[in-house]
């Protein structure tokens, strides 16, 4: 097996130049980052958080400080602040720990249609438990809409689940509105918002949006991979979904990844220094990427919404006639990363459900290319990257049957 | 044994992804298929150059259009050099696991990219005699395994997802 993956890249090669556009998914750490985290595998804080020792203590002021920082950017008490090992494993605990703590007040779920599968399935599985799960719907766009949402929601309701910047087409949904109207119906609903692809790109405060827990992860604002957040509000019964004994996270048992949760408080402070500014110059590269593609390959579609509603480094595109799949095989032997809504990438054959559900048919989402930028990337990126992907484009496009007449 | 989902792609697979053989839309051909569908997200159109020779037929030129991941152009380039100058017979007897192996092996998820390939082999030869007018009697009248194989194949999403293609 692991050589078979050797051969593969050797036949693959390398390109003379690399585009790495594939930060949805995960991507590269700057090097202050692993910068930070190194003294903690073997210099300092290398024992167990929860250990009287001193390197266990030493790992604990990691664990406290990251808590601290995570805690002032999201307007929360550090002490609300639990952490993960990932924005999936975090997801898990919000679902299924609210559910399950608190299912004599009800045993309905909303979700919405695009949330991530991390928020969903785990809803789904609920179903087994006696628990009416349902999707709400949303626009073309993507958006949640407040009196679709209100509908929903009734008595029995006990968790609503609306991310705060969908993960693939890069809606930002209008949190505020929707938390607000949810309580107008129920006010006892647990509020909950996937802000992994917001964090550090949208300003994120729990009281401003009126949600009661927020999921958070440190490799979606390029932290290393390794840890999420759960910031669970004062007074919100979660139930722990493992069961065991040594953390210092009583939420979610595991030793602390502590290496990482030092990455993590680094990237968080890097993504925080010059927030508005940055996201200007990622916003600004994203629409010459948008732009420049869309002028020179036809029969392309943007998926979500354009403008100040969509989160500044997301661009999703469908391009019509070619499978999205090879055009990431295509596109990654021309040194350009990035990744596809296709089937054929799911590996369970179903599209992406966000592009489904914001009404793209099958063969556009099967086109689907979803790139996300950095504030790392620059201008000679992005127009080598808009020189590649017509060309990709094109010739995917002369050996496809469909689309000739 | 290990769960993990396999490596989808072989050098092969990627070798004829970037370099194709047999690729494009063929002039006034003697017979001409296509198999998967656009909604499934594969399909392949194969065309045919059948010639006599000594009172059997065999397969001069085959060539093909892919719409479909880097396997299913694989899988397609791969079948038509397989083709290439057997006899019709011959070429029926292809199997879609013959063109797996020869790609290097495709894992379970990618399998349908050459049952596709195989499916549009056959329907192409079928139509050759179809238009002929006549079945030779090596040619069975019902569907076979293969065949029916990859209308399973096209009828994958509609038999997932019900209705739900009728949309848009």
């Amino acid at each position: 097996m692991t050589s078979d993956v050797r051969r593969l890249l050797e036949a693959h090669g390398r390109a003379e130049r690399e585009v790495y556009m594939d930060n949805e998914n995960s991507g590269r750490v700057p090097p202050e980052v692993v910068e930070a985290m190194l003294p903690y595998f073997n210099q300092v804080g290398y024992g167990h958080p929860s250990i009287t020792n001193r390197p266990g203590w030493e790992a604990f002021e990691v664990v406290q400080e990251t808590a601290e920082v995570v805690a002032r950017t999201i307007g929360a008490d550090p002490e609300d602040i639990h952490f993960t090992h990932s924005g999936t494993e975090a997801n898990n605990l919000a679902i299924l720990g609210v559910a399950r703590a608190n299912r004599s007040r009800g045993r309905k779920i909303v979700v919405s249609a695009v949330e991530h599968l991390s928020v969903i399935l785990p809803a789904e599985s609920l179903e087994d438990a006696g628990f009416k799960v349902v999707r709400a719907p949303v626009d073309e766009e993507g958006f949640v809409d407040q009196d679709v949402l209100a509908e929903l929601v009734d008595r029995e309701t006990v968790l609503v689940s609306v991310q705060t910047v969908n993960h693939e087409i890069g809606t930002i949904q209008r949190v505020r509105g929707l938390s607000e109207v949810v309580r107008d119906k129920n006010a006892d609903v647990i509020f909950h918002t996937d802000a992994c692809d917001a964090y550090g790109r949208v300003r994120i405060d729990a009281d401003a949006m009126g949600v009661d827990m927020i999921t958070l992860s440190s490799h979606k604002i390029l932290g290393p991979k390794g840890v999420g957040v759960l910031y669970v509000a004062d007074g919100v019964k979660v139930e722990p979904v493992l069961r065991g004994a040594l953390s210092s996270q009583p939420l979610w048992p595991g030793v602390e990844n502590v290496p990482a949760m030092a990455g993590f408080k680094r990237a968080i402070e890097l993504a925080f220094e010059d927030f508005d500014g940055a996201n200007e110059r990622v916003r600004a590269l994203r629409d010459r990427l948008m732009d420049s593609v869309l002028a020179r390959v036809p029969e392309t579609l943007l998926n979500g919404p354009r403008g100040e509603e969509r989160v500044s480094d997301n661009l999703n595109l469908s391009f019509l006639h070619v499978e999205g799949e090879a055009l990431t095989v295509e596109l990654s032997i021309r040194g350009v990363y990035v990744s596809s809504g296709s089937a054929c990438t799911s590996r369970i054959l179903e599209p992406s459900h966000v592009l489904l559900a914001i009404g793209r048919r099958y063969e556009e989402a099967h086109g689907s290319i979803l790139f996300r930028l950095t504030r790392y990337h620059t201008r000679d990126d992005v127009d080598y990257v808009a020189r590649q992907v017509p060309e990709a484009v094109e010739r995917l496009r002369r050996i496809s049957p469909l689309g000739k007449g | 044994m290990s769960t993990r989902v396999p490596l989808p792609y072989t050098p092969k697979v990627l070798e004829l992804f970037r370099n194709p053989k047999n690729l494009g839309k063929m002039e006034n051909p003697d017979t001409v298929a296509q198999a998967g569908s656009p909604a499934c997200g594969d399909v392949i159109s194969l065309y045919l150059r059948i010639v006599e020779r000594d009172g059997v037929e065999v397969i001069e030129d085959a060539k093909f259009e892919s719409y479909g991941c880097a396997a299913n152009i694989a899988a397609a380039s791969m079948l038509t050099e397989m083709i290439k100058g057997k006899t019709v017979r011959q070429a029926w007897e292809v199997g879609w696991q013959e063109v797996a192996e020869a790609l290097g092996g495709l894992p379970p998820v990618k399998r349908h990219c050459s049952i596709l390939a195989v499916g549009a082999l056959r329907r192409a030869i079928r139509a050759y005699y179809g238009k002929k007018g006549r079945r030779p009697d090596w040619l069975p009248e019902g569907l076979t395994m293969a065949e029916k194989q990859a209308l399973e194949e096209e009828e994958f999403i509609e038999r997932m997802y019900g209705g739900r293609l009728e949309r848009g």
